[in-house]
């Protein structure tokens, strides 16, 4: 048999239930190889001690009719943990001790899931490769000095090297996404509204939505539903009827309409990505599937409208930095000279770079030529994916336009790293959810990704189209344990 | 368009980061690619179009007035750079 920490998160659960395996045995095993694997830069900040207690008194009461019956699990450092340091990856946080939980999380230890530690990741989720964190980058356990996308990259680093069984991203505009198609697992952005934004530090809250990241779609499933729920902490949380999504999977898809998107064909995209997206197509008729052919036109104008509108909401939610209240502060000769030095030295050059794009357009003289602008655009590109629906069922597309990158080999040019969130920033701009599963290797052995975009607060159909995918494609990941 | 030194450092004072004269310059050229990038929005008309501004089409709840805060002063304190007892401390306002 496998190790427990090759397992997934529904082996796990079995095994616990059938009293094969103790809570305390899993928890270990997880943070024996995460002790092993400092190398990847995974985590901030390590819960282990403390994880073993609550393992230990899980088996001591285990209550087996939780979804997660005491399951250790890393989550990404932007969930606001009561009492545990949270640092969105940024220096200007780097002492922050919360004194609430964020929703989602809390959500999580209800059902039995116990804090193994704080996952790595972009500086306020700002980046794709996580190479804007405070803490350093983080290496994809694929190979070393490739990235692991971003901006949940210490998320999806942690579980591709079978740190945690599961863990949860944010995606504001593909940061879940992309690394788990960097990675070669596993990542559900849901539609906007359906997990609670409550206690996690915001970026732009038109966009941000938290999401499961692990190894398979029936696990995405079980963790999507002990995330998702409505929050009266969070004025645009949606209080609509939610799926038993684990139970209701089913690989049956049959008369499904499935749009192909001709703007998804970009300049530039390699063949193998063109090839992997055919394979799929395939794979979706002979589960008997119908492929229509689709256009979204206003996909290009996806990007340029995204980096308007999110810079500008995190312009304005990243105030509150200031370095009175909580966090780093530099001293300054007045309260504005602190201020500005304070977040000079607290934030790092991309952060800056996104809070000064934000100021500018909403500020006088530029607010309509800018932001209205994008506001507008958004509208269309919206109507385009509602419009699309009326025909289809869901939107198959890749999930990135190329496999994971060297660290360092985007990190000068910010516009040739914004044009990584090229397929998956339109879906958070249509508050739509979508999925990347892996589907395939390039040439490298670096896993690609294909992404299903849904109707809003239809997770259960994405889902199932990559339950029956996955069947199909059969993905096996290519890695070494090169780090240990 | 292009944006300057002077336009820049005009945002930099207006997002409350100072920056030097070597950052500014980087920040300019930086800043000059990415809005030649978005200018592409211009292509289109967007004249009769209604701006989306909110992605969860629901009215915002009322709630009930009420207290429901829990005893975190301490903590919520402790965050703080500077502090002496129920205050957050900052640099002298008033002369």
């Amino acid at each position: 048999m496998s190790s427990i920490t090759e397992l997934s998160l529904n082996e796990i659960v079995s095994n616990i239930k059938s009293k094969k395996f103790s809570s305390t045995e899993v928890t270990k095993a997880f943070i024996e190889r995460s002790e092993k694997s400092k190398k990847l830069n995974a985590y901030v900040t390590e819960n282990f001690s403390s994880a073993i207690d609550c393992a230990k008194k899980f088996d001591e009461k285990p209550n087996y009719e939780l979804k997660l019956p005491g399951i250790p699990i890393a989550v990404k450092d932007l969930f606001c943990t009561n009492g545990i340091k949270t640092t969105a990856g940024s220096k200007i946080l780097n002492n922050f001790i919360p004194a609430y939980e964020s929703t989602v999380t809390q959500n999580i230890w209800q059902q039995g899931g116990i804090l193994l530690g704080k996952l790595n990741c972009d500086e306020f989720a700002m980046g794709s490769s996580n190479e804007t964190s405070f803490f350093g980058n983080v290496h994809n356990p694929i190979g070393e000095n490739l990235v692991p996308g971003g901006s949940s990259g210490g998320s999806s680093a942690a579980l591709a090297a079978n740190l945690t069984p599961v863990t949860i991203g944010t995606d504001t505009g593909g940061s879940i996404r992309q690394p788990a198609s960097f990675t070669g697992t596993v990542g559900l952005k849901p539609t906007y509204g359906s997990c609670s934004r409550y206690g996690i530090v915001a970026f732009a809250s038109s966009l941000d939505q938290a999401g499961p990241m692990t190894k398979n779609v029936k696990d995405c499933a079980i963790l999507l539903e002990v995330i998702s729920s409505f929050d009266k902490k969070d004025s645009t949380s949606i209080d609509f009827k939610r799926n038993n999504y684990s139970s209701e999977l089913t690989n049956n898809i049959k008369g499904k309409k499935i749009g192909i998107p001709k703007e998804y064909r970009v300049d530039g995209m390699p063949q193998e990505i063109e090839n992997l997206w055919k394979k799929g197509i395939e794979f979706i008729k002979d589960c008997g599937a119908e492929i229509i052919d689709i256009s979204l036109p206003h996909t290009n104008y996806a990007l340029p409208t995204y980096y308007i509108v999110a810079p500008a909401e995190a312009s304005s939610n990243l105030a509150r930095y200031d370095g009175v209240k909580y966090g780093f502060r530099s001293a300054g000769e007045n309260l504005i000279d602190m201020y500005e030095k304070t977040r000079s030295e607290g934030f790092g050059e991309e952060v800056k770079r996104r809070i000064m794009i934000g100021t500018y357009v909403l500020s006088s003289g530029y607010y309509d030529a800018y932001y209205l602008k994008a506001q507008k655009v958004r509208q269309l590109i919206k109507k385009d994916f509602d419009d699309a629906y009326k025909i289809v069922d869901a939107i198959l597309t890749p999930s990135t336009p190329s496999s994971a990158f060297k660290i360092g080999e985007k990190s000068d040019d910010p516009v040739s790293m914004y044009l990584n969130d090229i397929f998956t920033v339109p879906v958070n701009l249509a508050g739509l959810p979508g999925i990347s599963i892996p589907a395939g290797l390039d040439k490298n052995g670096y896993p690609l990704g294909l992404q299903i975009i849904g109707k809003p607060f239809d997770e259960q159909t994405i889902l199932n189209i990559a339950y029956s995918m996955e069947e199909k494609i059969n993905f096996k990941n290519n890695i070494s344990d090169w780090w240990i | 368009m292009t944006i300057d030194l002077k336009t820049v450092k005009h945002i930099s004072k207006l997002s409350r980061i100072s920056v030097d004269d070597e950052k500014a310059n980087k920040l300019a050229g930086d800043l000059n690619s990415i809005f030649s990038f978005i200018e592409k929005l211009n292509e289109l008309n967007t004249e009769n179009v209604e701006p989306l501004t909110s992605i969860a089409e629901t009215t915002l709840r009322f709630r009930e007035d009420e207290i429901k805060s829990e005893n975190i002063r301490e903590k919520i304190l402790k965050n703080s750079p500077e502090n002496n007892e129920d205050f957050f401390v900052v640099p002298k306002v008033v002369e």
